[in-house]
């Protein structure tokens, strides 16, 4: 059944993938004042939106894991946190190479570039710790609470823009309110291209659990057997 | 068509790094189920092994 899911949701990731790319070079007009480059945009705030997206679920999981205690949130929350440092990363370099033709710098010290990359390293932080330390409930509660802190960055992300004098575009919802996307057709395209990031994100975090679930059965099943042979004396 | 380059790295960037990443859940894959045939032998060993002594425990 899961597999039929995932299968499924690779197929519709393919289609509105395509389509997103189709739309992005061959539909959509090119903006005024930034030239062709500012096609970066198309999949720069999708994947933003997407590693959010993803934080936000490594915080849920892992209020949910402290609260339950169920192995299969803290599987949750780490299958989440590796797909969001993904995108996390994309966001990061795809608008880094927007900025260095329109700012004339691959980076600035704004306020939205900094709280993003403060994210991503507190995401660094976290896989770090569960790639470094044995999986243990006690290392799980522990990178529960780290993913829990490092999502109340996402709003100050968000609404950076607004606290802090800034450089960085506010497009989706601008400093006066309403949106900064001069065409319509520059509105679909953006969400085709949302959809199919969270699709394809969809998809990766779907197959990335389904083996976390996969690898703590199996370590399960090992512990089980070792018992199963200390109790016989069989070595 | 200034400025080309910075969006074709962008994109080629984009999809790169989800390759890689659908490589290392491959690559994952691939070591999960190596562990769960090692894992299924070790089980079949030890079934096979305690029908042993129970044939054994019967004569």
């Amino acid at each position: 059944m899961n597999t039929a899911i995932r299968n499924w949701l690779g197929l519709v990731t393919l289609v509105l993938m395509v389509a997103a790319l189709f739309m992005i070079f061959a539909y959509v007009p090119t903006e005024a004042d930034q030239g062709i480059v500012q096609r970066i945009f198309y999949f720069h705030v999708p994947c933003a939106w997407v590693a959010f997206a993803s934080f936000g679920m490594v915080a849920v999981a892992g209020m949910l894991y402290l609260w339950l205690g169920d192995q299969i949130w803290d599987d949750l929350g780490y299958a989440s946190a590796e797909s969001g440092m993904v995108f996390c990363t994309l966001t990061l370099v795809t608008g880094s190479l927007w900025a260095r033709p329109i700012w004339g710098v691959w980076w600035s010290g704004d306020s939205r570039l900094t709280t993003t990359f403060i994210l991503w390293l507190m995401y660094g932080g976290y896989l770090l710790l569960r790639a470094s330390a044995d999986d243990t409930p006690r290392v799980a509660r522990f990178a529960a609470v780290v993913g829990i802190v490092a999502a109340l960055d996402v709003p100050l992300v968000i609404v950076s823009v607004r606290l802090w004098r800034t450089i960085h575009p506010a497009v989706i919802v601008t400093r006066q309110g309403g949106h900064g996307l001069q065409d319509p057709s520059m509105i679909v395209t953006l969400l085709v291209a949302m959809a199919a990031m969270t699709a394809l994100w969809a998809w990766l975090l779907m197959l990335r659990f389904a083996q976390l679930r996969t690898r703590t059965r199996l370590d399960t099943l090992a512990t089980q057997l070792a018992f199963a042979h200390a109790a016989t004396g069989d070595r | 068509m200034e400025h080309l380059g910075y969006l074709f790295a962008a994109y080629t960037i984009v999809f790169a790094v989800i390759f890689l990443y659908v490589l290392f859940i491959w690559r994952r894959q691939a070591a999960l189920e190596a562990e769960l045939r090692t894992l299924e032998a070790r089980l079949r060993a030890a079934t096979e092994n305690s029908a042993d002594k129970g044939s054994v425990s019967d004569d």
